[in-house]
């Protein structure tokens, strides 16, 4: 079988490649099944019926899978944002914090550049691009230059971002009386790139599109380049990566860089997505960020499987929200919907267990 | 005589490959058994047979003439069976007492006995002279005693059987000569000692009788005193060996490597690590630095490839000062280095062996353009070098690095570091944790670079490696360089009193 999948390209550097897409997949099942679990114990009658919503809501009409990919899209940039940071073996909390910074880019941009006419969009997502990525270079040059843990600062960061965006919007862009920015021009909107005739109705706009193009250039830039080369060597073994002459600083700075730049994209495309979308300003974190740390566990930090766990999850809440038809209120729904995310991020330690197994099985020879 | 313990016709199958074919290995009691093989000659197989934590396909387990089933290691442990492992097993924040305690403590109504336990382990420390500090922390004491420590948990579980695997390896020459005889006494005092091991001198100083396997299979067992050690490595290797390094006089050229007046101050107020040392090393020469380890070895080498910036002095490579040149410089300027460390230093384990074999050189137009990795390249190069330099490992190029065993990872960083051609080359320890045929082959390729020009230069702690080795040999202490001394010119006791600090050419 191996001899098979190699001469269709498709055999990974080692067995353990396989383990990945299986373990997330036992990870989805478990979680399903736990949440099915709560559903019985929350209301035994109509926990079915519930369970259907979760798994079938989402494909009830093409507006609805429509909205699986609108609410995929932020996530997927958030999830890719922090599995990025995992590669280089960095933990970027501060995606939230990132995530507002580049919202806040995004819609100055759309507010005020309203000369640049349809090339509006573009350099407002380049700037949600910047923004996001010059609030993670501060962590970034602490943890490079004065080794101070990414983990502490970024998540000072979320607080620092969230409040510096508030007083932002509010000496900027601010719309007193509903207390949040003003709208960004049309041109500013991200263009629906013909989604909106396969999904009619829904709130799904070219973001997705974005999303999926960056997850690849993602994958390729860490698997294909020699910067991703040095990168993952420089997460795996720091030590190592010194001796073979790699600048592990100017490596830190770079990958949180260019992490907070995804996850300021993915601030972006939400506030530019053209569905009424404001930042308000209120002492909220952006939970987009947190979330993008379960994608990224679910997807196994890989760009592609961080594409698809990001789209699984915006499954799971479309189709939980459709659960108020069966009697549920919504806080059960979140509770559930974060139960299912939750043990599906467990993927990472199901796939340990896959190749302790895989290692004891072929056991090491010696 | 009886057998205290028998594995017979053990048969162990992994995919692709048998790694134990049909292995009697019979032990008797009070005996110090030797299991000699290269790596991955199935010694590691066998242990894990025993210890139940492989099932094996075919064989049976004898213990004091009654089979058993042995299902674990603990129940290896309750049969008596113990193990002090190559990379030991403490934990390092715990005391010595707590640490050999741990598992079996001895409680009344709930409460820790440890009084007790310390009366039980002192007698066994003055027993078997196993001196060790119960109350100094793991994390504090020489790897020597944290050996000791790790024999007394054995003794203290009551094991009657005790299997040391690889237990030199991590060893200083002294205390390799103590461990020598803690094993007489333990074997003198009654107990049965399966010693695994592929150094043949140790066997022929300590072990009673020794066991060879080869690719999986038994090659059969010898008393040791009725075999030369070269008759021992033809069994292990399948061919004789040349235990002697062949190496032809060669003047040395112009030099490669100056180190002027290097010093490297030491934390706080402890002496230099290095005091204004100076050394040369010339076209065509191995240099040889002896000394105990700790003595500033790491510090010298560290500088010299610039992982460590030094407090004063001056490097030349071929008459350039490179004192604050980038690693990457050096490394692009004629500099390879195989550093002690394989793991921490020399490989990234989980990349494949492909990436690590170009680790060095991906950024090259060779495996790179326009900053895209060529992999067909990589793969190519690898393959190359895998074949030339004999790397063993189940997946060819494309198998992950953690998953070898330290013999061809060691080859793996050798044939990277070798093949660039550079024209300085450092070696640490090249030969550490290599069998004998491993070895030969690595000083072979160290002569065969001095022999095409290339300046050498090895750190060793192994006086019999240096003598082999060095065209020159230079002595460390605490620092500095106490001789410069050629190997046809000096004896090995000579050399030990060298690096005792004892003596000191007048001249360096």
């Amino acid at each position: 079988m191996r001899a098979k999948r190699e001469k269709m390209g498709l055999a990974g550097p080692d067995l353990s490649k396989a383990a990945g897409p299986i373990s997330s997949i036992g990870a989805i099942i478990v979680g399903l099944l736990v949440g099915l679990v709560i559903l019985f114990i929350a209301n035994p009658e109509k926990a079915l019926s519930g369970f259907g919503w979760i798994l079938g809501g989402s494909l009830q009409s093409p507006k609805d899978f429509g909205n699986v990919l609108y609410y995929a899209t932020p996530i997927v940039m958030t999830g890719l944002s922090v599995a990025f940071a995992f590669r280089t073996s960095l933990f970027n909390i501060g995606a939230s914090g990132q995530f507002i910074m580049g919202a806040y880019g995004a819609v100055l941009v759309g507010v005020q550049c309203k000369s640049l006419g349809s090339f509006q969009w573009i350099v407002a997502l380049l700037a949600a691009m910047v923004f996001g990525g010059l609030w993670a270079l501060l962590p970034g040059i602490l943890k490079a230059y004065f080794n101070v843990n990414e983990v502490i600062s970024c998540i000072m960061t979320n607080y620092i971002g969230m409040y510096l965006v508030n007083w932002l919007v509010k000496s900027t862009v601010y719309h007193k009386l509903t207390n949040r920015s003003l709208p960004v021009a049309a041109t500013a909107n991200i263009p629906k790139m013909g989604l909106d005739k396969i999904f009619p109705g829904s709130m799904v706009n070219g973001g997705i599109i974005i999303a999926a193009i960056v997850s690849v250039l993602i994958y390729i830039l860490l698997n294909k380049t020699t910067f991703g080369f040095e990168l993952k060597a420089c997460g795996f073994n720091k030590d190592a990566s010194r001796y073979a002459g790699i600048n592990a600083r100017k490596n830190i700075v770079l990958s949180l860089l260019i992490s907070g730049a995804l996850a300021g994209i993915g601030g972006g495309l939400l506030y530019l997505a053209g569905s009424g979308k404001y930042i308000y300003v209120e002492d909220i974190l952006s939970p987009e960020g947190f979330t993008g740390i379960s994608v990224a566990l679910l997807g196994m930090s890989h760009p592609i499987g961080t594409l698809f766990a990001g789209l699984f999850i915006a499954y799971i809440t479309v189709g939980g929200s459709y659960m108020q038809l069966s009697g549920f209120v919504p806080e059960i729904i979140d509770i559930i919907t974060a139960t299912i995310i939750y043990f599906a991020a467990f993927a990472l330690i199901l796939r340990g267990i896959l190749q302790k197994f895989r290692s004891r099985k072929a056991g090491d020879k010696g | 005589m009886e057998y205290i313990i028998e594995m017979l016709n053990i048969v162990k199958e992994f995919p692709g490959i048998r790694a134990n074919d049909d292995i009697t290995l019979q032990v008797r009691k009070g005996e110090i058994h030797a299991l000699l093989g290269e790596n991955g000659a199935g010694k590691s197989t066998l242990m894990s047979v025993l210890f139940g934590m492989y099932k094996p396909e075919s064989g049976s387990i004898v213990l004091r003439g009654e089979k058993v089933h042995i299902t674990g290691p603990k129940m290896a442990n309750a049969l008596g069976i113990g193990m002090v492992h190559q990379h030991f097993k403490l934990v390092h924040n715990f005391t010595v007492l707590q640490n050999i305690i741990l598992g079996v403590e001895t409680t009344k109504n709930g409460f820790l006995q440890i009084n007790e336990a310390r009366k039980k382990v002192m007698a066994l420390s003055e027993q078997y002279g196993l001196k060790v500090d119960p109350d100094a922390y793991v994390s504090d004491i020489t790897v020597g005693m944290q050996q000791r420590v790790e024999i007394l948990k054995m003794l203290y579980r009551d094991n009657e059987i005790l299997i040391f695997d690889e237990p030199t390896a991590v060893l200083t020459p002294q205390e390799i000569d103590e461990l020598m005889n803690i094993m007489k006494g333990l074997a003198a005092e009654g107990k049965s000692i399966l010693f695994i091991t592929h150094k043949l001198e140790e066997i022929k100083r300590v072990a009673d009788r020794c066991t060879v396997l080869r690719m999986g299979k038994c090659v059969g067992t010898v008393n040791v005193s009725d075999v030369t050690i070269e008759e021992m490595s033809e069994m292990m290797v399948g061919r004789k060996v040349i235990l002697n390094v062949e190496k032809g006089e060669k003047e040395p050229g112009s030099p490669v490597l100056e180190v002027r007046n290097l010093t490297v101050k030491a934390d706080k107020s402890k002496k230099n690590k290095l005091n204004d040392l100076s050394l040369q090393v010339r076209e065509g020469e191995i240099v040889c630095i002896a000394g105990v380890d700790g003595n500033g070895q790491s510090e010298l080498i560290y500088a010299i490839t610039g992982l460590l910036s030094p407090d004063s002095g001056q490097i030349l490579l071929k008459g350039e000062d490179i004192t604050h040149k980038s690693i990457r410089y050096r490394n692009t300027h004629g500099m390879s280095h195989i550093p002690e460390d394989r793991h921490k230093l020399g490989l990234v384990l989980d990349y494949s062996l492909a990436e690590n074999l170009m680790l060095m050189e991906y950024f090259e137009p060779r495996f790179q353009s326009g900053g895209f990795l060529k992999k067909a390249e990589m793969y190519k190069h690898a393959d190359q070098l895998i074949k030339k330099f004999d790397i063993r490992s189940s997946e060819g190029a494309r198998t992950r690095v953690r998953s070898m065993s330290g013999g061809n990872q060691q080859k793996a960083i050798a044939a990277r570091e070798i093949s660039r051609n550079p024209d300085l080359l450092l070696a640490v320890q090249p030969t550490r944790g290599l069998d004998v045929g491993a070895i030969e082959y690595m000083h072979s390729q160290i002569v065969k670079a001095r022999d095409n020009g290339k300046a050498v230069l090895v750190v060793s702690f192994e006086l019999s490696e240096v003598m082999r080795l060095a065209d020159r040999i230079l002595v460390i202490y605490e620092g500095e360089i106490v001789a410069n001394v050629k190997p046809q010119e000096v004896t090995e006791n000579e050399l030990g009193l060298y690096m005792a600090g004892a003596k000191r050419e007048a001249a360096v």
